[in-house]
């Protein structure tokens, strides 16, 4: 039976602060295990939190920026549960008085625009964790606690169940991820854990207004995990519901190198976190003149960047929304074309060698060995006709790896185009008389023999010969 | 009755204490009086009150986004009943 998939897509990002939510522990990534810990976010008896006001703001941002309705009225709450990670066996959060309602996210799908409604975004802290003694969770006797993350500010995003096919989510995500990174609030980082996503999914007849029963995933990592840890999760409920069997609601943890979701029996057990108001937080009122004058100081988000590269530099549709993706790529971007580089030209260089460059050695832009200035000069060479397009890639090679400038590379290897006549036209009369054949190929029509005597003029000057000069020159003498 | 042993078993669950057969019925009469007790709030006409969220009548309470200082690993660590290579050490998890 053909279903329709349903999905609703819970993002916790962890904020960019310089100390916890509340307390004034240093939120530094990779520190030492139990080295930034304190008695308030060891959750010791008698001490008292107080909320960092930079979460707060930069939580109201994230609600404007998401469109959301800010409430002026907001209120932290005890969410219990027991497990290790959680020193104080409940975790700091926001329940029934978020910071942030009822907002939305346009996302592109296959050239349609679609919205995907936000229920609420609150602030809470992150837990800490836990490191496995044994080769696995279940073999091990015992396991070890690192609470330097706990107390680390967090913002959770809850989707509305709007999101129809694992792509649509990783373009959800993928936006929310782009918009939290121009409003540089969080470093979203997924391999470092700032930037983490639940999906919430259930399958129903096409046409049937209630929803099926959800499974919850857990553990889905990188944006490749959300769209197949979705896809997995979608095949195994089709089967269960073919057969004529129902879904369980639990809550399943996706397996990255089984490519399989996994029930997580120990948490099947109904949840009952018995919310209640906490008692050491006062709440937070916010007056609408901040959040008008929040709203007044928003940076340009990605929408709005890919729309003014569109017009400021005639890119397309498709290249401007590749380049805004990333706040790092369209500031390089940027860079590199306020160094005089022509827009077309650094966005096709951007989308094709650096960025095969930086996939091929999994690393982002921020860790681009050639900087957008000397990518400038690069295309400057081209553009002088110093060195032809072909040439210019072999030298972008070397400079990625040896990180000089490009017009030394040229130098040291002699690469600079020769567009000297002269010397264009000997080579091209000794390959004309070393070829008899394919000349009268080509006089006897055979168009495509001139592409093999341009290769052997190429050859003989290693590629530096002017590609237009040899093909103008060659054509006069045949 | 307003509570039963079932109730004051899950309770006791999720607080993950354990009771013996007496000491459930012991607890089940006793939380029973406390609620029975309480129950004269049910009485009050609450439509027009807003819940309350806290007992003080203090707003926006924060402070500056500025690191501090840390407890030494080892005072962090003082309390704990086990702990390995600077870790807080804790007994198996279980997780299916
Ligand atoms: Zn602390």
């Amino acid at each position: 039976m053909d279903y329709e998939i349903v999905i609703g897509l819970e993002i916790h990002t962890e904020l960019k602060t310089n100390s916890k939510i509340f307390c004034g522990c240093s939120t530094k990534f990779g520190s030492e295990q139990n080295t930034n810990v304190c008695p308030v976010c060891l959750g010791l008896p008698g001490v008292l939190p107080v909320i960092n006001e930079k979460v707060v703001e930069f939580a109201i941002k994230a609600g404007v920026a998401l469109n959301c309705e800010i409430l002026p009225f907001s209120k932290f709450d005890r969410k219990n549960y027991y497990y290790p990670d959680l020193p104080k066996n409940f975790q700091t959060s926001q329940y029934d008085l978020p910071i942030a309602v009822n907002g939305h996210l346009d996302i592109e799908v296959n050239g349609e625009t679609k919205r995907i409604n936000i229920t609420r975004i609150h602030m809470e802290e992150d837990a800490g964790k836990l490191v496995h003694s044994g080769a696995t969770i279940s073999s091990s006797d015992s396991a070890l606690v690192d609470y330097n993350r706990t107390g680390v500010p967090l913002l959770e995003i809850v989707s509305e169940p709007d999101i129809r096919s694992a792509e649509e989510a990783r373009a959800y995500l993928e936006k929310v991820k782009a918009i939290l990174e121009y409003l540089d609030v969080s470093d979203c980082k997924m391999e470092e854990g700032s930037l983490r996503c639940d999906a919430n999914i259930s399958l129903r007849p096409h046409g049937q207004a209630a929803l099926g029963t959800k499974a919850e995933i857990k553990n889905l990592n990188s944006f490749r995990s959300v769209q197949r840890g979705i896809e997995y999760e979608v095949i195994r409920q089709e089967e269960i519901l073919d057969d004529g069997g129902r879904v369980i609601q639990e809550t399943r943890t996706w397996d990255e190198n089984k490519g399989i979701t996994a029930s997580m029996r120990s948490k099947e057990q109904a949840h009952d976190y018995r919310y209640l108001p906490e008692p050491d937080l006062v709440p937070i009122v916010v007056d609408p003149a901040r959040v008008a004058e929040i709203r007044a100081n928003l940076p340009e988000l990605p929408d709005a960047r890919r729309q003014r590269l569109m017009n400021n530099y005639g890119l397309s549709e498709y290249d401007a929304g590749i380049i805004t993706s990333s706040k790092a790529v369209a500031d390089y971007f940027d860079q590199s074309v306020q160094n005089n580089g022509d827009a077309k030209v650094v966005a096709n260089w951007l989308m094709g060698e650096v960025s095969k460059h930086l996939n091929s050695e999994g690393i982002t832009i921020l860790d681009c060995p050639v900087s957008p200035k000397q990518l400038t000069e690069l295309l400057t060479l081209i553009e002088k006709g110093t060195i032809s397009n072909k040439i210019a890639k072999t030298v972008f090679e070397e400079m990625w790896t040896s990180r000089k400038d490009a017009e030394v590379i040229v130098k040291e290897k002699g690469l600079v185009q020769i567009s000297d006549s002269s010397e264009i036209v000997a080579i091209v009369e000794s390959v004309i008389a070393a070829n008899p054949r394919s000349v009268a190929d080509f006089k006897a029509g055979k168009d495509k023999a001139i592409g093999f005597l341009v290769g052997q003029i190429m050859k003989q000057t290693k590629g530096r010969a002017n590609p237009d000069m040899v093909n103008t020159l060659l054509r006069e003498r045949l | 009755m307003k509570i039963t042993c079932k109730d004051v078993a899950n309770v006791a669950l999720l607080s993950r204490l354990e009771f013996s057969e007496s000491e459930l019925e012991t607890f089940t009469g006793q939380m029973d009086a406390i609620l029975e007790y309480a129950d004269v709030l049910n009485k009050l006409n609450v439509d027009n009150v807003q819940p309350t969220a806290h007992v003080l009548p203090l707003r926006n309470v924060m402070r500056a986004d500025e690191a501090k200082p840390s407890l030494s690993r080892e005072l962090a660590l003082s309390n704990a009943p086990e702990q390995e290579d600077g870790y807080f050490k804790v007994p198996k998890i279980m997780e299916g």
